[in-house]
């Protein structure tokens, strides 16, 4: 099946251009780009102006298989994906049991490729259980497919198990994730301590606790020679330890999460708790300090950190409710955002949400350029809505942006030359 | 009319005219509570529950006795041994006791916000006897009315809060009150027991005590939460009375008609010094108890007022809930 996209506003994230064309995707390719009019036998799409980009690589998705499948299956994340552009998810561990073994790897990508619409890759565990004791079979679980070990938000404490496992990553050239928060400074954390923290009489967490965690995972870095990439870094004083990390010529990047981008600390307002996040959002300086280092490419990645909740776990005191927030749908307008503030240009964008999570990762995606993936989303960067969270195919519906304004509507997605989306359906 | 609020959550949502209307009618209240007939009808035919989440006593009796002096109906629900071991969310309890048609809810949690989460929830009025390290309104309204009464105004007075401010709902309520009235406010502890941030709400921060106690006109101490510390905050207990416990060699530093105020219960030896305590020339404390009632019952009179204009209009319209 070919088919023809005519007159899109084409988004490039590595020439940083956008030009308006055509596209033709032919047997899960982008087969030519350019002024050509359509093939004899292709579907063709018109696109009247809209931006066709690259389809979202969104690094660090939490589905709730094994385990939790109340609240996120791979069918529903798998629709929630399409329907917000995003062609590749990349799950998380963080799953119950962990993903630490190849037998439940190899499972989980058998029940991924059945039932949803969009490719599915996932990361492994580093440590066994993520309890940080020893390190998983991380030869077996990349060739069973693992594109990055991590232990998420079990930060590793013993240096020495996780320079071993660094060590070991090494040698097989894997990608180990971090997740850079000091684990002392920030037991029992709900937000960032500060003002509005000692206001809502809330136990806060100091940014340091993230610099610490870099700090320390840099140095282990430098010792090891691994591949590293820090998943979330929100505070501007983190920053500088970063640069210089990424200066001397460590193999490092990093990440930031769409809600640090987009909220502050101010939301939560009067204990509102689909605002509650792991880290907890930041004050407005740290976020536009990060929004910077977007724009320079100091953080590489920006991704989703979708974290399905039920609404048991949120309707609870804010100390107790459940972190995370649903963000598969709300990932691009949420970035729209961020365009229309002027803070990002569309292929800075999908430079930070495509084509650098592809690239750290070692996957084809996240390009706009003849012979790569046909994985490409189609949208609406202007066009209005109310979010409404019951309308959200997320089988949780926690998400921070209901009942706001937003702008920029996806209205068509393809996953290998194929329309897995399309608006109003 | 000043006081149009549906629950008194917390000092941040009041005016400083519906601080005033609050005092004024509690001082009225005072007068009737020295009495031998003590009792108004102000609350008659009105359901009060009580519900504890956290044990207290003198909070309980004060609010308790508040509420049959102004003839309601008042239950005590023992939460914190009973259905909450069982299981049961917080919105769930709060749902059963809805159903059960209270017009005003004292409720006292652990948890900082769950006080304003169970008020979205119910369709009485709420009144916030302390949740976490968030807020405790009814302390600071019967601090700012024992100052009142002692000082003859609540406004351009030197008050220092000293002690555990970290972990005390009774210092931001007052913080907040004092502020709002026109205070300069002290805080004095050690930094480890002072919340981030808290110079930005327009207070001055000392953690050498003599020096914060200069000039006072006020000085509040605060209990040592001994339950809240999971250790480490202070070395000793002993260090801490030498370095912030208040005797009389540090309250010479505050003004010689300087009052001092504790919220209870106090642990002497620790945080005060047991003659300071009882000076009845410098000690207003068993004032701030007697203040308590007379407070926590003009709180709810009001809140009973706006409760009943609140379902006046909704029958009206026909909307009634």
């Amino acid at each position: 099946m070919t088919i023809f996209l005519e007159n899109a506003r084409l988004i490039d994230p590595e020439a940083q251009t956008q030009t308006l064309g055509n596209v033709i995707l032919d047997n899960g390719l982008i087969a030519a780009i350019g002024e050509m009019s359509a093939p004899a036998d292709a579907q063709v799409i018109e696109c009247h102006g809209k931006c066709l980009a690259p389809g979202i690589v969104d690094m660090g998705v939490k589905i709730g298989e094994p385990g939790e499948r109340h609240r996120e299956s791979f069918r529903s994340a798998g629709l929630a994906a399409a329907a917000g552009g995003v062609t590749t998810i990349i799950a998380r561990p963080d799953t119950n049991p962990a993903i630490d073994t190849p037998e439940v790897l190899e499972f989980v990508t058998r029940r991924a490729a059945e039932s949803a619409p969009v490719h599915i890759r996932h990361m492994a565990a580093l440590t066994k259980g993520r309890e940080g004791r020893e390190m998983t079979e991380i030869g077996f679980l990349l060739d069973a497919g693992a594109v990055a070990f991590t232990d998420f938000d079990h930060v590793v404490t013993d240096t020495k198990v996780l320079s071993r496992a660094l060590a070991y990553a090494r040698s097989l050239g894997a990608l180990v994730i971090g997740h850079p928060q000091d684990p002392g400074l920030s037991k029992g954390a709900a937000v960032t301590s500060g003002k509005f923290a000692s206001l809502r009489g809330l136990p806060g967490v100091s940014p340091m606790a993230e610099r610490m965690g870099l700090d320390r995972d840099l140095a282990l870095i430098e010792m090891t020679g691994a591949r590293y990439h820090a998943d979330q870094i929100t505070c501007a004083r983190t920053l500088p330890a970063l640069e210089r990390a990424k200066k001397n010529g460590l193999d490092v990047t990093a990440g930031v999460s769409i809600h640090h981008l987009t909220l502050n600390e101010f939301d939560v307002g009067d204990y509102r708790t689909f605002f509650k996040l792991t880290p907890p959002l930041r004050a407005e300086e740290d976020r536009l300090a990060v929004l910077d280092a977007v724009a320079s490419g100091l953080i590489d990645v920006i991704c989703s950190m979708h974290t399905p909740a039920d609404e048991e776990s949120k309707r609870l005191p804010y100390e107790e409710a459940a972190a995370g927030a649903v963000a598969l749908e709300t990932f691009l307008p949420a970035a729209m955002r961020l365009y229309h503030a002027g803070a990002l240009t569309l292929p800075q964008l999908f430079r930070a949400m495509a084509l650098n999570p592809a690239k750290r990762l070692g996957l084809p995606q996240g390009r706009l350029a003849e012979g790569a993936p046909a994985d490409l989303v189609l949208f609406d960067p202007d066009a209005p809505f109310l979010l409404d969270r019951f309308k959200l195919h997320s089988k949780s519906k926690n998400t921070p942006f209901d009942g706001q304004r937003m702008e920029g509507k996806v209205l068509a997605t393809f996953v290998a030359g194929v329309q897995v989306y399309r608006a109003g359906e | 009319m000043a006081f149009r609020a549906r629950h008194l959550l917390g000092i941040e949502h009041l005016t400083p005219e519906d601080i005033r209307t609050v005092l004024d009618l509690a001082d009225r209240y005072v007068d009737l509570n020295r009495r031998t007939v003590k009792r108004t009808d102000a609350l008659a035919g009105m359901t009060q529950i009580n519900m504890f989440f956290e044990n207290s006593t003198r909070t309980q009796a004060s609010f308790e006795l508040a509420g049959k002096r102004l003839g309601a109906d008042v239950m005590n629900m023992a939460v914190a041994q009973s259905s909450v071991k069982k299981g049961e969310t917080l919105i769930d309890t709060a749902l059963t006791l809805n159903a059960m048609h209270p017009d005003l809810l004292v409720v006292r949690h652990p948890n900082s916000g769950a006080v304003n989460l169970l008020a979205e929830k119910v369709n009485c009025a709420v009144l916030n006897a302390g949740d976490g390290k968030h807020e405790h309104p009814t302390q600071a309204l019967l601090d700012a009315l024992t100052i009142r009464r002692a000082k003859g105004r609540i406004q351009r007075l030197t008050v220092a809060i000293c002690g555990d401010i970290a972990h005390s709902r009774v210092a931001r309520s007052n913080l907040l009150l004092l502020g709002k009235m026109e205070n300069r406010v002290r805080l004095i502890g050690p930094p480890t027991l002072m919340p981030a941030g808290v110079a930005e709400f327009g207070c001055e921060v000392f953690d050498d005590m003599r020096a914060g106690l200069d000039g006072a006109d006020v000085v509040m101490m605060l209990r040592l939460q001994k339950e809240r510390m999971d250790g480490g905050f202070i070395p000793s207990e002993r260090e801490y009375f030498h370095r912030y416990g208040l005797d009389a060699e540090k309250l010479a530093f505050a003004k010689p008609d300087a009052i001092v105020m504790h919220p209870g219960p106090m642990n002497r030896g620790v945080e005060i010094d047991g003659t300071i305590a009882d000076d009845i020339n410098r000690s207003v404390i068993q004032e701030q108890v007697e203040m308590g009632v007379a407070v926590r019952m003009a709180c709810m009179d009001l809140l009973a007022q706006n409760l009943r204009a609140d379902r006046g209009r909704q029958a009206t319209e026909g909307t009634y809930v």
